[in-house]
């Protein structure tokens, strides 16, 4: 029936990016399961997979396995999931904040997060990774509630938004380690300062069922609303103007975006950049226009965690560096280059 | 479509920008605003688009009350073209007068061959069919604003608000835009601030102070009382001796009386 509506010609099209799209998607997931500090041949991993996900029967030594199936594959597909939100919610922010510098990290979100999911974990509240990830989504909406306040009652235009968001991140930061320094041992301390940093270590199957659900509803509801989102580049009026019922669509897109922000930073922490930067490179490549920017914006993001993620297991032999750590790496300059350029075009 | 207002107002902060405006612009008729600087003109265009927050009063289109339609179904009826709306996204004219077909669109019914040629349409209108895929930072001010007006005409109005659309038009331009504007087959109502080119509405409305002071066919409202009273202008009438045309010619009145 929907196929029924869309006019001739469109529907391979659209169809055939798809699924171009998937199957790159597909490859960099496996190519974060064969590398890894543990070399593994492709044809064990191959195994491997076939015998978990059919029952294939191939003879794998089960240490191999396990480090595949109960391991790398669910950090690589959390890490996908990871990248492709974050990716999303910078797309989002800087579409509806119109400032080429709104990613969840920079607009607070993330800090946020990151105090709702230290208070949980600290002070007990709830239990398991929904009380955490719970923790983290109320974290994350009070800190854009706030900035939001704080930038509408400085004027509320772009640039308001985003030196709001540097208080709100520097606020949020010291309630985190106020609750750090007040109520946790020495060895909590450390491990949640680690987890701060970005960290895929401790990521298992239960973590997947979270992380790609809500990946995958992000991405919908941000496809969905793709007209609306290319509405709001002549601001908001302009959109009004254009039919698109702002207040609503802010309110889902936020919801949205705050969802993604706090499921993924109370599965691996606050990881910077990615949010900044990937929505600059796939506008590089396709163009300003939602309805592709959206998709790619999402592919790359998770390629590039997945290869942050390998380069973090790799990077030290026998150490594991923290995946925030390589994303700023690499991002810092790539921001840096955002700058440049925009200077350039002003 | 007919377009009303009744006792239209608006207020910030408990000061009144526009207040008790109340008009009755016919289907098809070309309407002006004019008025001084501050008099409330863009304001009053904004609150008859329904994009200004907190409106007095109502705004009716044929009988229906525009705060009762969803913002898709008051965007198939009006387009509204502002002063200044500028973008830092890498938009090319293509894309910004396919942002038109906004209201039509959904993800069911997405961007189609029809959808196209009315945007190509659109474009030859304002004559930018050859700067289809120019970005939108390299555009002077006046392509720019002819752009504005090809999205509008794509939205296919039935209702067009323009507000101060010969701003930073080049005199040619200007014309063939009032010419474009006056051969539509659409109720206009439009800011200018160029009295002469005023003339050529249909009818005009006179705004001071957020108020309507005068409405009514041009040859009424701008009584030379009235262009002093309100414009602090003086003005005497010259008259085109090939068709007749009468034209304006101001000099400042003393502003200090």
């Amino acid at each position: 029936m929907i196929g029924a509506a869309l006019p001739a010609g469109l529907l391979p099209r659209v169809g055939f990016r798809a699924l171009a799209g998937v199957a790159v998607l597909l490859s960099a997931i496996l190519g974060g399961v064969v590398l890894g500090e543990t070399p593994l041949p492709w044809d064990t991993v191959w195994a491997a997979l076939a015998n978990n996900l059919w029952n294939a029967g191939h003879p794998v030594d089960p240490i191999d396995q396990g480090i595949i199936w109960s391991y790398r594959v669910p950090r690589t597909l959390v890490a996908a999931a990871c990248g492709a939100g974050l990716a999303l919610a910078g797309v989002v922010l800087q579409a509806l904040v119109r400032n080429a510098l709104a990613d969840p990290y920079l607009l607070g979100v993330s800090a946020g997060a990151s105090t709702g999911a230290v208070a949980v974990t600290i002070m007990g509240l709830g239990a398991g990774a929904i009380g955490i990830s719970g923790g983290a989504f109320v974290g994350a909406a009070l800190a854009f509630g706030l900035v939001s306040l704080l930038a509408r009652a400085a004027g509320g235009g772009p640039a308001q938004m985003v030196l709001a968001g540097i208080a709100g991140s520097q606020l949020f930061n010291a309630l985190t380690s106020f609750f750090i320094a007040k109520s946790a041992n020495a060895e909590q301390a450390r491990g949640i300062i680690f987890w701060l940093l970005g960290n895929l270590s401790g990521v298992r199957w239960p973590d997947v069922t979270l992380a790609a659900p809500v990946a995958i509803a992000g991405f919908l509801a941000c496809l969905w609303h793709m007209r609306a989102l290319d509405a709001f580049s002549f601001g908001a009026d302009a959109a009004s103007a254009l039919g698109i019922a702002v207040r609503r669509v802010q309110i889902v897109l936020i919801g949205a975006v705050t969802l993604m922000t706090a499921t993924m930073v109370s599965l691996v922490g606050s990881i910077g950049f990615v949010g900044l930067v990937i929505p600059h490179a796939a506008r590089f490549l396709v163009g300003p226009r939602h309805g592709r920017l959206i998709p790619t914006a999402a592919l790359i993001g998770a390629i590039f965690l997945i290869a942050a993620d390998v380069v973090s297991r790799m990077l030290i032999p026998g150490q594991v560096v923290p995946i925030g750590v390589v994303t700023a790496l690499v991002g810092a300059p790539g921001f840096a280059l955002i700058l440049i350029r925009g200077k350039v075009r002003g | 479509m007919k377009i009303a207002a009744r006792n239209l107002g608006w207020t910030v902060r408990g000061r009144r920008i526009v207040g008790e405006v109340s008009l009755d612009i016919a289907a098809g008729e070309t309407f002006g605003l004019i008025g001084p600087n501050g008099s409330g003109k863009s304001t009053l265009l904004r609150l008859l688009a329904g994009i200004a927050p907190r409106p007095v009063g109502e705004v009716w289109f044929d009988d229906m009350p525009l705060r009762r339609l969803p913002r898709r179904e008051v965007a198939r009826r009006l387009a509204f073209v502002e002063q200044q709306a500028e973008t830092a996204e890498a938009l090319s004219v293509r894309d910004t007068v396919e942002l038109g077909r906004t209201p039509w669109l959904s993800p069911l019914a997405p961007f189609g061959p029809h959808d196209a040629a009315i945007c190509a349409e659109a474009l030859a209108a304002v004559g930018m069919e050859d700067m289809t895929e120019r970005a939108w930072t390299t555009l002077s001010g006046g392509e720019r604003q002819r752009v504005h007006i090809a999205r509008a005409l794509a939205q296919r109005p039935r209702i067009m608000l323009l507000d101060e659309p010969t701003n930073h038009l080049d005199i040619h331009h200007q014309l063939s835009l009032l010419r474009l504007i006056s051969t539509l087959p659409v109720t206009v109502v439009i800011a200018l601030h160029d009295l002469n080119q005023a003339m050529g509405c249909d009818r005009l409305a006179v705004m001071e102070g957020g108020r309507l002071a005068a409405c009514g066919p041009p040859s009424e409202v701008l009584t030379h009382e009235r262009l002093a009273a309100i414009f602090r202008v003086g003005a005497r009438t010259l008259t085109d001796p090939t068709d007749g045309a009468r034209q304006f010619r101001f000099h400042c009145l003393e502003d200090h009386p």
